[in-house]
Parts: C-alpha cells; structure tokens; sequence
C-alpha cells in the first residue's frame, strides 16, 4: 500500500500537525519509504496466531479503590502556557 | 592524585567508603570536566551544579559516618527523559519547551535514595526517537571517539655510541587521529557519549529498540536493557509504552550491574512493573560460565554485514567456548520481520502517547485562529522531523480501515517473534550471543542515512527483536575495528535473568579488554 498527497494531508490532519505543501510532498515519499519495508509482513503466515498483549505474562495490577492522591491543582497547572485561577486557558471553543 | 573521573563505580565506592576521597572531590572533578569538554561533545543539555554540590555535601555527612547508600556520593548522569523534580526535562524536544516537573521518576528515585548525585540532563534524540542523536533539538552529540588511520612512519637507522647498539631502520606504524565527527549512536547519545569521555561515573538511558546498546556498542561502553517490566516505567516521558524499559550505560560490567541494581525495583505506581525482588546482579559477577549453553542465531549473518563484524562475532564464541561454554546453532526464524513490525508497533503507540502534547496542559503554545488551529501550530512547530514522521505513520495504520492490516498483523508477527524465543530457550539455550549493530560509529550528517530514513533505521536490526519479546539485552564492547572504533556484542537473556547476561558479558569483558577514546577535547 502507498500513500499519496491527498492522504498525506488527511493524516497530518487527524495527528493535529499543521503541513505546508512542501513538507506533505517530501512527507508523501519518506512515509512510501517506510510502508513499502513494512510490507514484508504480509508474508508471514499469521493463522491461528494471536495479537501480542503483553510480552510478560502477568496479572495486570489493580490497586484499591481509595484516594491516594490529590489537592495539588496549583502543582498540575504549574508548567501550563496560559492559566488562570488553577484552570487551564484555552481559546474560545463554544460561540 | 590521578584523575578522579577516570574511576568506575565500583572503584569509586570503595575509596568514598575508606575515606580517601570525598563526594564533593569526585563531583567538583566531574563538574570541571563537563565544563571543559561539554562545547565539544554536547552531551549535557543542562548542568545542575548546584543540585549536584548540595547532594555531594549530604553524602559526605553520612559517608564520614560510615553511613551511606549503595551508592552513596557517585556522580551520575541522566538522560532527559527521565522525569526531575524542579529540573529540565523535555525529552530534547521543543514541544516541552520550559517544562519542570513537580514529580520525580521512580528510577531516580531509586538512585537518589542510594546516595546517587546528579550532575544534570544528557542529550538523546529528540523522544528518543532516532539512532544517532541527531534529531535533538539541542543539536546533534558529537562521540569523543574519532577515526584513526594508521601511517607507516620511516625510522631512519641510528648508531648509538661506540660498538653501542644499532636499531635497525625500517618501518613502523602510528596512529594519527582523523577530525570527522561522528555519532554516538542513539537515541541515548549523551549518556554514551559522556560515560566514554568520563563525564560522568554512569548514565541512566532508555530503550526502546536499541537505544542502550547501540550507542554503548558506538562508544565502547556497557549498556543493558533489562527485561520488560524490571525497572519503573513511571516518571518516564513515554515513546512506545509496550517496548520502552530504562537501564543503564557505564564504563564496565560490574557498574552496570551495580546501576541497575539500584534503577530496577517493583512499582505500584506502574502496572506493568513485576512482582519480583530484585536480585543482587553484582554477585553474578565472576562465576564461571563452564557448561551454559550459548546459543548463536544463523539469521544475524545479514547481507552486506562487514566482515570485521562477523569476525568478532567469532571471537566472542571463541572466549566463551574456551571459558567451558557449549555453543549451539540456533534459528530464531522471523528475525527478518522484527524491524518491520516495530515500525508498525512504535509509531503507532507513539501517536497515541504524543497526543497529550497539545499547548494547553505544559510545554510550548502557538497561537491559532482557534482551538484546532493551535494544536495544528503548537506541534508544527514543537515537534521535529522524525518526530513527525513517527506520528504520522502510526496515525495512519491505526486510521480506520488499516488497524487490521498493519497493528494486528504487526502484534501477531511480533508473538511469533517471542515464540522463536522460547523455542530456543526451551532446547536448553542458556543465553544467545549475536553482533550487537551492523557497522561502526558513523559520521555525522551522513548522507546516505539523510536521504533515506530506513538505513537509519536498520542501525537496530540486531537491538529491536529483543524489545519486541520483551527480553532482557546487554551490549558489551568486544574490540575495536581497523580504523580504531569500538565494536560490541550483545547478549540475549531469558526474562529477568539479568544476572546470566552479567555473567556472561564479564567473561567477554575479562578476554577483550575495556576500550578508551583518545583525548582530543
């Protein structure tokens, strides 16, 4: 399978990355490039094989339904670009 | 005194012990040194001075009590990655532009409590994304070992004194430094990069597909990628969550193990980190390896391999068969498809992980014309090439349509991929021995990597199967090459039998020797 132009864009667009034409031309080839080397899988006889899940077998932990943490609103805006009062600013999203 | 950042770790530990030296000397030693070398190398994105003098000091107090961690007062460096209270942490990226957490990663967590000091954040490809260091946005690691070319000098015949004696004209070789630089491989550059140059006593590093032991093989360093859920993934900038596990890189065998030791630990705060005590890796150090079958795969003879590789390659069987081992050849089978499926597996993961970079929570913000248009901005310009190009690959087998063809088929490959594994140990193999990359250190800029990102990416063809079967890998160096680069080779264990690597990787260390680059910084 290859990709073309069209494509191209429609992916940066669901992955949120802005391309100018230039760079979803130069993009449509380095992603050709790498599609056709993993296409070498399709020759692997995969029936009856299973997807991977986990690569240890092992129970997946649960912990106990209890708070264990918390009260550190200014800590987790700390780092934020835009906040006020312990919220994160955004632009305008509701008209 | 003789250079005090020449001392491994374990060295190190023992002269802090018997009071010979202070953590403050060993620091302030490696303070300078980074100070020197670091316009040169790169390696070091920040130097926490401060940090490192006041931890220096607290270790003092309690080594002059005869108290202290295990490893209490040694300097160490950390790759940016890893999550550091209050410290720079932006996985070389832009996009975490400014970024300090309020948080500390488990694993140095674990080193701190040991007494660790922390000299500062080591360079790495950009989301540890990347073989060579390159695609940082703190610009590309420069590996303190160059090229030599040896000349054939002409000695001119000298009589000495009367009836003295004659040395005989002729020829001699010397070596003569070349000043092309070249990578340190990657993406744990900086911590190979200054764990070779003595800039720190040992470095922490990830891997994902080959980002310990392939830059450990570039720069003549050891550098282990324990078994998947063995050290604490928490506090870790994530890349490909099902494949990424910390270890260390250091100067020799011994301080491997003594890092991972103290890196490795169960955590409740990461739900695949293992219920298993960690055990005492140093204690493997010196048994003897007589009877343990060691396993050599047929498929890592790749076409186009230079023969110095597979020369070593012979060598190592070599010292491990003349030090009691059995060695057997092994098939592991889908090898071939172990670098396809993981181009598949890590972007894809990636994209998801990546998400959260979005200009509203931390990091860089670029204004839009509104909420899509910021995202759109914000990771246009926060992310790098290669970044992107991950993104955009793993969108685009997990868009609709794709998942089955490309992720599923991709995970089930990958089962057959462990399977060929347990085949292997279940016959008896003990450990497998295989190169531990295809070439040498390259130069930096190379064109041909340049022009087509999958010769960059065949950098991991002999690293990447072991992530995908979740198995633990050492790489250790083995020799250097005509032109005076180290070589490694890599060890593959059963899970969390770390301790058969360190075994085995000394009994490689004890027969070729340790490997140091020439100063020219």
């Amino acid at each position: 399978m290859s990709v073309d132009l069209h494509t191209v864009k429609r992916v940066a667009r669901l992955a949120r990355i802005a391309v100018s034409e230039e760079d979803a031309e130069r993009m449509t080839g380095e992603l050709n490039a790498i599609l056709g080397f993993v296409e070498q899988l399709n020759e692997v006889d995969v029936s009856g094989v299973e997807p991977m899940t986990s690569v240890i077998p092992m129970e997946m932990k649960k912990r106990q339904d209890v708070v264990t943490d918390g009260s550190k609103a200014a800590d987790i805006v700390a780092n934020a670009p835009a906040t006020e009062e312990n919220f994160f600013l955004v632009p305008k999203v509701v008209e | 005194m003789s250079d005090l950042t020449h001392l491994t770790i374990s060295h190190a530990r023992a002269k802090l012990r018997a009071k010979e030296i202070t953590a403050t000397e060993i620091t302030e030693a490696y303070l300078s040194a980074i100070e020197r070398a670091n316009p040169a190398l790169n390696a070091y994105v920040v130097v926490t001075d401060d940090k490192a003098r006041d931890m220096a000091k607290a270790s003092d107090v309690k080594l002059a009590k005869g108290e202290g961690g295990s490893l209490e007062g040694i300097p160490l460096g950390i790759k940016d990655l890893f999550g550091t209270e209050g410290v720079h942490t932006q996985a070389c990226s832009h996009v975490l532009d400014g970024f300090k957490p309020h948080y500390e990663s488990t694993v140095t967590t674990n080193l701190w409590a040991d007494g660790a000091v922390m000299l500062g954040k080591l360079n790495m490809d950009e989301f540890a994304m990347g073989s060579s260091n390159e695609t940082s946005y703190y610009g590309p690691v420069v590996n303190p070992w160059r090229r030599s070319r040896l000349d054939t000098v002409v000695m001119p015949t000298t009589h000495q004194g009367d009836g003295g004696f004659v040395s005989a004209g002729g020829a001699r070789t010397a070596r003569t430094l070349d000043n092309a630089q070249l990578v340190p491989g990657g993406s744990s550059g900086g911590s190979a990069s200054a764990v070779s140059a003595f800039l720190c006593a040992g470095a922490t590093a990830t891997d994902t597909g080959g980002s310990i032991r392939q830059p450990a093989a570039f720069t003549g360093t050891v550098g282990i990628k324990p078994t998947y859920g063995r050290c604490s993934r928490w506090g870790i900038v994530a890349f490909a969550s099902s494949l990424d596990q910390a270890g260390p890189i250091a100067r020799d065998v011994r301080d491997a193990a003594i890092l991972l030791k103290s890196m490795a630990s169960v955590d409740p705060k990461d739900t695949t980190s293992v219920d298993r005590p960690v055990p005492d890796y140093e204690a493997a150090i010196g048994k003897s390896i007589k009877g343990m079958k060691v396993g050599i795969p047929r498929e890592y003879r790749v076409d186009g391999m230079p023969e110095e590789i597979e020369a070593l390659w012979h060598k190592g069987i070599a010292w491990l068969r003349d030090a009691g081992a059995e060695i057997v050849d092994i098939s592991l089978p889908h090898t071939k498809y172990a670098l396809p499926a993981y181009y598949i597996v890590a972007p894809a993961e990636a994209s998801s992980n990546l998400a959260r970079y979005d200009g509203i929570r931390y990091g860089l913000r670029v204004p839009g014309k509104d909420i899509v248009d910021m995202y759109e901005k914000t990771r246009a310009a926060g992310f790098g090439r290669e970044v992107k190009r991950r993104i955009m690959i793993g969108t685009y087998v997990l868009s609709a349509g794709y998942y089955d063809a490309y992720y599923l088929q991709a995970q089930k490959v990958r089962n057959l991929i462990k399977r060929d594994f347990e085949n292997a140990f279940a016959a008896g193999v003990d450990v497998i021995l295989t190169p531990a990359t295809p070439s040498a250190a390259f130069g930096i800029a190379d064109e041909d990597m340049a022009a087509d990102p999958v010769k960059m990416y065949l950098n991991d063809i002999f690293t990447v199967t072991v992530n995908m079967a979740g198995l633990p890998g050492i790489a250790v160096p083995a020799g250097l090459d005509a032109r005076g680069l180290p070589l490694g080779l890599q060890l593959i264990g059963r899970p969390f039998d770390e301790e058969t690597l360190f075994q085995t990787a000394h009994v490689i260390e004890q027969a070729a020797g340790t490997f140091q680059p020439e100063k020219w910084w």
